[in-house]
């Protein structure tokens, strides 16, 4: 600060009575340089006026006003803090989503390894199985009578929901695997224009999945209520370990189990799937969540948009994963692994001595029915 | 080569969104498809800041890693293209963007998904690069190829939005920041530049 300017503040009535001798063109001159000079002294007007050397904190709550600066929002807005806009696509208010980053690890890494690891590890077991096992083999051999233990219908059902699965299973599986086994071999192209064509598949037969699941669940769920026999038959290790033949109705406790698993994961990954067909529409988790923490879980219920999708995407990846390496196991046992098992569900008659061996409470009902 | 990046100030931006105009019309992108927008935190109050956002052009590009059919390429010059063609449309690249950048136009009922459309820095596509009618219908102008830089950032009317050559706009904006004292917030380059997480 100059001393002309402080001698003009601290003597204002001078001023004003030279001013008044002087003309007041020459006030406004003097006014004017006044002005033009005080920024360069490096001082704003204001506070030359207020006399300020330090600014106070009120001038930095000033500053601040003028100064909306993004320093101190950026971490809150690296976390996903939503903002506003314009545009219709409200989802879009969201800046950076956070937790993209982990579906991307999931995706390709952690999914990638316990897919091949549940596959893989299915299939090895099941090797090994067969080579301690071997067949199972129909102890008295066949007797060339058959008698019928699928209708048409059922089988219709059955297959229906079996080509679903493993054309949704291979489409699904080219997803994830795809891009390091197939696109190799066939280049890009040819891979894209596969992948595009099994995006439909997967879209069109999900449907009949759903239909099969439904018409599998009513037709077949009398006979899969758990019973005491299914105790006895999983306390003898079914006759799959041991050589013994437990007894068992229509279907046994190994047998009821697959129906269940089919049934809830079927159920889980129809849902989860529609949720992924209709993408940002569901908010599955969310809801989920919070009928959890109805029973004292913690688990959050405001979860944005595209973290919905992420774990949906995550929920059905992994329980389809999961299902592929216990349908391995059904697929073998209903073929190379059991003598006699097949025509069940190829021809629909099984032999006599077969059925008595596997399932000889539902022989017994048969006859009883018969006569 | 130069390595182009975008870069919005925070503390210039007054959320015209003529970026976002600019950008629809150049490429002539279809309605409910923002290959850019703007965003406002605290909108209203006091201390309300705007960014304008686009596919930020990530150096390990989260869409790149977790595409089924591998249709991104990666350019020498940084910036991420994607192949239409490839494209089917499953939404993953959406999933994984931090930025949120990636956008899809409803192709047929229940909310298919048609093939990803995003900001491609004004530089056409990747299977056709030749300032085709085809390369125009697909992925719009191509001005990189015009030696244009993106529009958006051209015609930003307080220059609140850089794009260009990634050390030149830190310059522009490192001297700015030095100049006015306040804001030196890279918005979002440590996420698409430095790799973390």
């Amino acid at each position: 600060m100059t001393t002309k300017h402080k001698s003009y503040i601290s003597c204002p009535a001078n001023m004003a009575r030279l001013s008044l001798k002087v003309r007041p063109w020459l006030l406004f001159l003097i006014l004017s340089a006044l002005f033009v000079l005080a920024p360069i002294n490096g001082q704003a007007p204001g506070l030359l006026l207020a006399n300020a050397e330090q600014p106070t904190a009120k001038d930095k709550a000033v500053e601040n006003l003028f100064n909306p600066s993004i320093a101190k929002e950026w971490k809150a807005i690296k976390e996903g803090k939503q903002g506003a806009v314009s545009i219709p696509d409200k989802k879009s208010a969201i800046l950076i989503q956070p937790s993209g980053q982990q579906w991307r690890s999931f995706r390709t890494q952690t999914l990638v390894l316990t897919g091949a690891v549940a596959i893989l590890g299915s299939l090895f077991a099941l090797a090994i199985f067969y080579f301690f096992r071997g067949r199972i083999t129909v102890k008295q051999g066949l007797s060339g009578i058959e008698i019928e233990r699928f209708t048409f219908l059922e089988r219709m059902m059955h297959w229906t929901l079996a080509i679903s699965f493993i054309i949704l299973a291979l489409t699904g599986l080219n997803l994830t695997y795809g891009k390091f086994l197939l696109l190799p071999l066939i280049g890009g192209e040819a891979f894209a224009a596969l992948t595009l064509a099994g995006k439909w598949l997967h879209n069109f037969f999900g449907f009949s999945f759903m239909i099969a699941l439904i018409w599998t669940f009513v037709s077949w769920i009398s006979e899969n209520i758990p019973s005491k026999v299914d105790l006895k038959w999983l306390k003898e290790g079914g006759g799959i370990i041991g050589s013994a033949h437990p007894p068992a109705r229509k279907f046994n406790a190994g047998q009821k189990i697959i129906f269940w698993l089919v049934i809830l994961s079927g159920l889980s990954l129809s849902i989860s799937g529609l949720s992924l067909m209709l993408p940002f529409e569901w908010g599955l988790f969310s809801k989920t969540n919070s009928l959890f923490n109805l029973f004292g879980f913690n688990l959050p219920e405001n979860l944005l948009a595209v973290e919905e999708m992420q774990l949906a995407q995550a929920w059905h990846s992994l329980l389809a994963i999961f299902m592929v390496a216990v349908i391995i196991a059904h697929i073998y046992i209903g073929t190379i692994g059991m003598q006699g098992a097949f025509s069940a569900m190829s021809s629909g008659k099984v032999d006599k001595n077969w059925a008595t061996e596997h399932h000889s409470l539902w022989v017994e009902e048969m006859r009883g029915k018969n006569q | 080569m130069a390595r182009m990046k975008f870069l919005c100030d925070a503390d210039r931006c007054i959320e015209c969104n003529a970026c976002v105009t600019a950008c629809k019309n150049e490429h002539e992108v279809p309605w409910g498809v923002n290959r850019r927008r703007v965003v406002t935190i605290n909108d209203g109050e006091r201390d309300e800041i705007s960014l304008s956002v686009a596919c930020m052009h990530c150096s390990d590009a989260p869409c790149a890693a977790v595409c089924p059919t591998d249709c991104f390429t990666i350019r020498d010059d940084g910036i991420v293209l994607h192949s239409k063609e490839k494209c089917i449309g499953c939404g993953y690249c959406f999933y994984a963007c931090p930025f949120g950048a990636p956008q899809y136009p409803q192709a047929t009922n229940f909310g298919s998904r048609g093939k990803m459309d995003k900001c491609t820095f004004c530089a056409g596509g990747t299977d056709h690069s030749d300032m085709s009618e085809e390369e125009f219908k697909a992925y719009g102008r191509n001005r990189i190829a015009e030696g244009k830089l993106p529009l958006c950032a051209e015609m930003c009317s307080t220059k609140a939005l850089l794009a260009g050559d990634g050390d030149e706009v830190a310059d522009i904006f490192r001297e700015r920041v030095t100049r006015r004292g306040f804001g030196g917030v890279k918005a979002g380059w440590d996420r698409a530049y430095d790799n973390k997480a």
